[in-house]
């Protein structure tokens, strides 16, 4: 473990009015994780698909095993020993795993006639079972994509690059996309491929994930290394200041909520499913003016369906939902609007903006038929945009023009377009799901504030996450979604993880005791 | 089986036949990204290129060499030139990145005008004509099966070249590694470009070789159907092509069983110009084929995704005995005379087809990636 495997000497790439990479010199030792952690836009990408060959560096060099190495395209980088898992799933959904993984190296019987010949599914198939028992990367070879979990599409993205024989593994943000149990699981995998020789760069911008299962950090931040430094070396604050440049509050100071009347009241709410089956059973609950109540539990459990049936994206078939007594149910999500509701959705770029649409018109989505930004006939743009500037100074939204489409902004700052449009109209109630998946740390303290602001002015919050200290650190009461059901109701004040994990597995906490007696 | 059915289907595989053409021509390229609304204008292209080469070789070599040779070299030119058309729209959409259906628009309008402008002002008034059309080739043994031979295997070579490409393409689309890397590219370029397949690369050489095939179509339509060249004569059969090839679900066995369906819409409301057909009879057919088509299609369908359901497949051979039953029964009934305008009978099978389009095909879901030019990141 004291060999490099890859060394990056001042690399350096300038895109058009950025510096992404500045100088920057790295090394990955032979059977190390070595995490590379930063904020979004802090240039790990980039150096990634440098050292991946889909980018030239402006300058700098690349060694491997101590020889320089030319690097111009992804062939050459998997001839290296060096493979990629990027951000954002490089799998054909329409394909199978075995083709998947044979792409680009296909294996041909018969009669050799190259880019014409049989394909070889079922010797690929049993190569990717052998190897999958070998690293503990359980897929099924003959499933097709689009049928995978998200953990498991992970898990064919690395036995890709294991297939086409890396040695040096890069993966980019893994655990981005990912549930608790399922981070869990990819760092017992790179655990195991660590233990059978494999080196890993591991990037994020999650301070706990390194923690748990980095060997060393290396802290990028605006294109440049911070520092280089080892777990036990730094605590959880020195770490997140090194990587935002400034001293960063990772808990939220929640204060004291002073709960009034209830604004939402779900009853006996069942929400079908694809196959007719409930997926929502039963559900009851209530949320108050001026708290925050807070739904966990493991991803796909129901709560997207409760959401969707909430915010009228979806029907239900029996119950009610009511907002200040108000009788909503099925109610389309205009009627919503006016009704005081305020929805940010879980997918932020397809259900919470029209990603072509500039920022100021998507600040208006809902208001744009409303005065002052219309009188029934025309859209006044001059009014679109005096609320864009206003709300984009009040929000700290990073965009060089309000007339810029949102699908240009980072994923934090288009969050913080949803998030300023749904507040900055008189509401009642706010019902946010995933507010903060895949943002950096400077974000998620942001919209965090911005939720406790909003139950200090008296709106009732439901806050939906998988992320189970994102709802022990917001909630002033904690429900728990399990197979469709609301399983449990616990005050923050007594809840704990434990518990909350047992619930969220579907386990009693009394049966749980047990067995521990027994 | 009478003498009428089979000349229907026999014609029916004829008029399929450019169908097919166009219709492979947009498989390649929409597998592989690129959306083609250009058929229409390759194929005029390819048949006006056809009809000129083999005119002008036959008119300047006399008759030194046999017609088919003729044939052959108008075949080769009228093919290149749809190639080339093809290659602006490559081009075009492909490295200027110019939208993909306008870029085919162009490429129709501008196929229809300049050949309509070079009838106009040099075919019609020197009275250039073609050199006929290839033979017929019945392929011996297969074409003396009863029924069947007549149908499919008594035919010009350039319609057994379609069989031929129909089940090579099959196989080549979904078996090989250059029909697995062009659906990726098609599908998630991005992911191919990431185990270094060439993105652009694979598009064009698509786009182009689709283009050779639309060429073929145009110059079926004169080298072995009429015999010359006639202003737009391809006459909306690039764009029937576009429908062929979404019916069919963008493979190549899909897109000939649909082309079979509109080449016989077709080959009907020609043989009901002669006048010699019972209406009502005529409508009893054409149900019955359709019915026997959906039974068909459906026997098919379960047999590449290797569906085991015993119900489909006593449904789906319910319907083929159905159909059969029916045309057999027609035969024997005696149909009071009834004129039905020819043109709702020549409209029916389209408006079948709308209906099993809705009602068997369900979710027609195309490559995902098709009229998006590739941006790296
Ligand atoms: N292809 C590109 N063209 C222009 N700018 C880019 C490109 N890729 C990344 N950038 C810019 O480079 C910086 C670093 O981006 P990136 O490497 O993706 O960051 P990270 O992965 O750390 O979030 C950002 O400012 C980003 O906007
Ligand atoms: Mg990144």
């Amino acid at each position: 473990m004291t060999t490099p495997v890859l060394q990056l000497e001042n690399i350096t790439k300038h895109f058009p009015g950025v510096l992404a990479n500045a100088s920057i010199c790295f090394d990955l030792l032979s059977q190390e994780i070595h995490a590379v952690l930063g904020e979004n836009g802090a240039g790990k990408t980039t150096l990634m698909n440098i050292v991946y060959g889909l980018y030239k560096p402006d300058s700098g060099r690349i060694l491997v095993n101590n020889e320089p190495a030319d690097i111009e395209d992804p062939n050459d980088a998997l001839r290296a020993g060096i493979g990629m898992v990027h951000q954002h799933f490089k799998l054909v959904p329409v394909m199978t795993v075995t083709e998947n993984l044979m792409l680009g190296h296909e294996k041909t019987r018969g009669l050799p006639l190259g880019m014409l010949g049989r394909l070889d599914r079922k010797q690929v198939s049993q190569e990717i079972r052998s190897l999958g028992e070998r690293y503990g990367l359980r897929v099924d070879p003959d499933a097709t994509v689009e049928d995978l979990s998200v953990g498991e599409a992970q898990r064919v993205e690395i036995l890709k690059v294991l297939y086409k024989g890396a040695d040096i593994l890069i993966l980019d943000e893994p655990t981005a996309v990912l549930t608790p149990q399922e981070t869990e699981e990819l760092f017992e995998i790179m655990r195991a491929l660590v233990g059978q020789g494999k080196s890993i760069i591991f990037i994020t911008h999650k301070l706990k994930e390194v923690r748990a299962v980095a060997n060393r950090i290396t802290v990028l931040r605006q294109g440049k290394v911070v520092g280089t430094t080892t777990p036990d070396a730094v605590n959880m604050a020195e770490l997140a200041a090194m990587m935002v440049g400034r001293a960063v509050l990772l808990t939220v100071d929640r204060g004291q909520s002073h709960p009034k009347g209830v604004v939402l009241s779900v009853e006996k709410l069942t929400v079908p499913g694809k196959s007719n089956q409930p997926v929502v059973n039963d559900v009851s609950f209530g949320v108050r003016a001026g708290e925050i109540y807070g739904i966990a539990g493991v991803q796909g459990n129901g709560q997207t369906e409760l959401v969707e049936a909430i915010t009228g994206l979806k029907k239900s078939v029996s119950g009610n939902v009511k907002i200040l007594g108000k009788d909503i149910t099925n109610l389309g999500p205009r009627l919503l609007a006016h009704a005081g509701l305020a929805h940010v959705p879980e997918d932020r770029q397809k259900h919470g903006l029209v990603l072509a649409f500039s920022v100021e018109a998507n600040l208006v989505l809902e208001t744009y038929y409303q005065q002052p930004f219309s009188d029934g006939w025309w859209i006044h743009p001059q009014e679109m945009r005096k609320n864009a500037k206003k709300l984009v100074a009040e929000f700290d939204i990073r965009t060089p023009s309000v007339s810029i489409p949102v699908s240009s902004l980072s994923g934090g700052n288009q969050q913080k377009v949803i998030i300023a449009r749904e507040l900055s109209r008189a509401i009642k109630l706010l019902v946010i799901n995933q507010p903060t998946r895949g943002l950096d740390v400077g974000s998620i303290e942001f919209i965090h504030k911005r939720i406790i602001e909003a139950r200090d002015q008296g709106v009732a919050v439901l806050l939906i996450s998988v992320e189970l200290d994102e709802i022990l650190s917001l909630s002033d009461r904690i429900g728990v979604m399990y197979n469709g059901r609301m399983v449990a109701e616990i005050p923050a004040s007594a809840a704990k993880r434990e518990t909350l994990g047992y619930y969220m597995a579907g386990l009693r906490v009394e049966q749980s005791a047990n067995k521990n007696v027994s | 089986m009478d003498v009428i059915l089979v000349g229907l289907f026999s014609l029916a595989i004829i008029k399929a036949t450019p169908l097919v053409y166009g219709a492979l021509c947009g498989i390649l390229g929409e597998r592989s990204g690129v959306i083609n609304i250009g058929i229409e204008g390759m194929m005029l292209i390819g048949a006006f290129m056809a009809f000129m080469g083999s005119a002008l070789f036959g008119k300047w070599t006399g008759a030194a060499f046999s017609p088919n040779l003729a044939l052959i070299v108008g075949l080769a030119i009228g093919v290149l030139s749809a190639a080339l058309v093809a290659a602006l729209h490559a081009v075009l959409s492909i490295h200027y990145k110019i939208d993909q259906v306008i870029s085919g628009t162009v490429i129709n309008l501008l196929a229809a005008g300049i050949t309509d402008y070079a009838a106009n002002v040099y075919i019609d008034p020197s009275h250039l004509s073609g050199v006929g059309v290839f033979p017929e080739v019945p392929i011996p043994l297969l074409s003396q099966i009863p029924i069947l031979g007549k149908i499919f295997f008594s035919q010009q070579p350039m319609v057994y070249f379609m069989f031929g490409l129909v089940i090579f393409l099959q196989y080549a689309i979904f078996n090989t590694p250059w029909g697995l890397r062009m659906r990726s590219v098609g599908e998630h370029p991005s992911a191919a470009d990431t185990v270094g397949i060439n993105v652009n690369r694979t598009r064009y050489i698509n786009v182009i070789l689709g283009g050779a095939l639309a060429g073929l179509g145009g110059a079926f339509l004169v080298l072995e159907s009429v015999g010359r060249f006639q202003k737009l004569m391809t006459a909306g059969r690039g764009f029937i092509a576009l429908a062929v090839m979404i019916f069919g679900r963008w493979t190549p066995v899909g897109a000939f069983l649909a082309a079979l369906l509109f080449g016989f819409a077709e080959a009907l409301g020609v043989r009901l110009q002669f006048g010699d057909i019972n209406h009502l009879y005529a409508l009893v057919v054409i149900i019955a084929v359709i019915v026997l088509f959906v039974g068909a299609v459906g026997l098919i369908r379960s047999w590449v995704i290797r569906s085991r359901s015993s119900r489909s497949l006593v449904v789906n051979l319910s319907l083929i005995g159905l159909g059969a039953l029916t045309l057999i029964a027609a035969k024997l009934i005696q149909f009071p005379d009834m004129a039905i305008p020819i043109e709702f009978l020549g409209l029916l099978p389209y408006i079948l087809t709308i209906l099993a389009l809705t009602g068997l095909v369900r979710k027609a879901v195309g490559p995902a990636a098709i009229g998006r030019p590739y941006e790296k990141q």
